[in-house]
């Protein structure tokens, strides 16, 4: 019985690849079937896992085995029944404070990792000295790095008009930005592929048995 | 005679299949050459002292799988070769059983490697950055159990684990938020772990600034080229990212080859036009 479920499903996963790969051709019945029925699936997958790995462990068999010790839980439990009161016209109002909450506190974390992490580390690492002894390309590739960040924030400085000598720096970030937007596109087309690649080895491999 | 952009676009859509399909059937063999990034990441593994202790994270999905899970298994093979000791963890929720496929698919070739001694995985935890700075206070406040319910303490590769501080070397493999991200800004900012890892090509470019001289990110494996580098790298010639190098080299190649001719195409038509202008002109 176990080896004709798992044959089924990929029978099925088979099917539904084709469904949406028949999209390239033209928008059919097909493709609209498999993609409402990912997202139902989706749905109701992430609700039975929040139930089983967040809800329960976190919270309900903690107060179940051990309620006077877990008083304090009670306080993030009556958070989450707030938040949901959202679904009722109603009482919608009362889900502005946890949801207040959970922004302030967020907020309040992250403005702290982010200040030192994508602020302070990143400047502390462009102050370098450029010069490498007997290494030119790590010279001219830290030259590079420190023209690069002061030419790029520049071109987002927009309290001078950028005109005449003030351009200079602003069209040389101009560059350097367009390059990063190429190499992220390089990356975009490199992660497509690998999809597609990875659809096709479950259809060669997996379904087919053509290729090891 | 002409043909209409629809069926242009077919044609692309069509040559591009064959191109990925055709070198899955048939390989070329071409060889990969590591990139600098790679090799940093697999210098800090290659560095750690036998019966190190290191966290693998598995910060994605099966959506993004195909790039990701040949990187877990060559970073874990490369560990478990050196005489490292691996946790598994997640921030996403599917992360746990891809880490358990992760040491099933190293079983056949590391049969003496035992759970709870060589290898444990602890799960997932929701919260991303708040769950890692916990882990750098406690890991059995955050992890009370494993898997399987076997207590922290009842686990004998953990028993000189206490926080992140004990943990050689931090390897998230991300697919998106949270992520590699979370793990450098909590896990090396706050308490000087090395943290290496990969992630999916498309979010690559967005991490490379963490390589820097502050070490914030130790190499980085980008997609899945890189997957294949690494399995370069360590010698593991039949390994997964590197048998699929050749649809994906193939594809690149006839990409650089559409856009030439999509350029092409404008300036001839930008020709075209100019010449009809200046007929008009006259």
């Amino acid at each position: 019985m176990a080896e004709f479920m798992t044959v089924l499903g990929l029978y099925i996963g088979a099917f539904f690849t084709f469904c949406i790969f028949s999209f390239l051709y033209k928008d059919n019945p097909f493709c609209k079937l498999a993609e409402q029925i990912f997202v139902g699936l989706s749905a109701a997958y992430w609700v039975i896992y929040i139930i089983y790995n967040t809800l329960l462990p976190n919270l309900f068999t903690k107060l179940f085995t051990d309620f006077s010790g877990n008083l304090i839980l009670l306080i993030p439990g009556a958070l989450g029944v707030m938040m949901l009161m959202r679904l009722h016209p109603k009482t919608q109002w009362i889900s502005r404070y946890p949801i207040a909450l959970v922004i302030g506190t967020s907020a309040g974390i992250s403005m702290l990792r982010y200040m030192k992490s994508d602020l302070l580390q990143q400047m502390t690492a462009t102050m370098i000295n450029p010069v490498v002894q007997g290494d030119i390309i790590a010279t001219v590739g830290n030259f590079i790095l420190i023209v690069g960040t002061i030419c790029g924030i520049y071109f987002f400085y927009f309290s001078k008009k950028q005109e005449g000598v003030y351009a200079v720096p602003s069209k040389i970030g101009i560059y350097f930005l367009m390059i990063s937007f190429g190499a992220s596109f390089g990356y975009t087309v490199m992660a497509r592929i690998s999809l597609l690649i990875g659809r096709l080895e479950f259809l060669l491999k997996d379904w087919l048995h053509l290729i090891n | 005679m002409s043909i209409s952009p629809q069926t242009e676009r077919r044609i692309i859509y069509l040559v591009l299949f064959l191109a990925v399909l055709l070198p899955l059937l048939f390989p070329i063999g071409w060889r990969t050459e590591s990139s600098p990034h790679v090799r940093m990441a697999h210098k800090l593994v290659e560095q750690s002292p036998a019966g190190s202790v290191a966290i693998v994270s598995f910060d994605y999905d099966p959506a993004s799988m195909t790039e990701l899970q040949p990187m877990a298994v060559a970073m874990i093979d490369h560990a478990w070769s050196k005489g490292h000791k691996v946790i598994a963890t997640a921030l996403w929720p599917q992360g746990p059983q891809l880490a358990d496929q992760a040491f099933r698919a190293l079983s056949e070739k590391y049969p003496e490697k035992q759970y709870g001694v060589d290898y444990v995985n602890l799960g997932y935890k929701v919260g991303g950055m708040v769950t890692i700075q916990a882990m750098g206070r406690s890991l059995v406040e955050v992890y009370p159990t494993d898997t399987g319910g076997t207590a922290l303490n009842q686990i004998p590769m953990l028993a000189k684990v206490n926080t992140l501080r004990d943990i050689a070397y931090i390897s998230s493999l991300s697919s998106g938020d949270p992520g590699i991200k979370q793990w450098v800004m909590a896990a090396h900012d706050m308490y000087n772990v090395p943290v290496t890892g990969g992630t999916t090509a498309i979010s690559a470019p967005g991490f490379i600034p963490y390589i820097n001289s502050q070490n914030q990110l130790i190499g980085l494996l980008g997609g899945l080229k890189a997957a294949a580098e690494y399995e370069g790298l360590i010698g593991m010639e039949n390994g997964s990212a590197t048998a699929k190098m050749d649809s994906q080299s193939v594809a690149h190649l006839l990409i650089l080859i559409f856009i030439a001719i999509g350029n092409y195409k404008v300036w001839r038509n930008k020709r075209i036009k100019r010449t009809q202008d200046l007929k008009e002109e006259i």
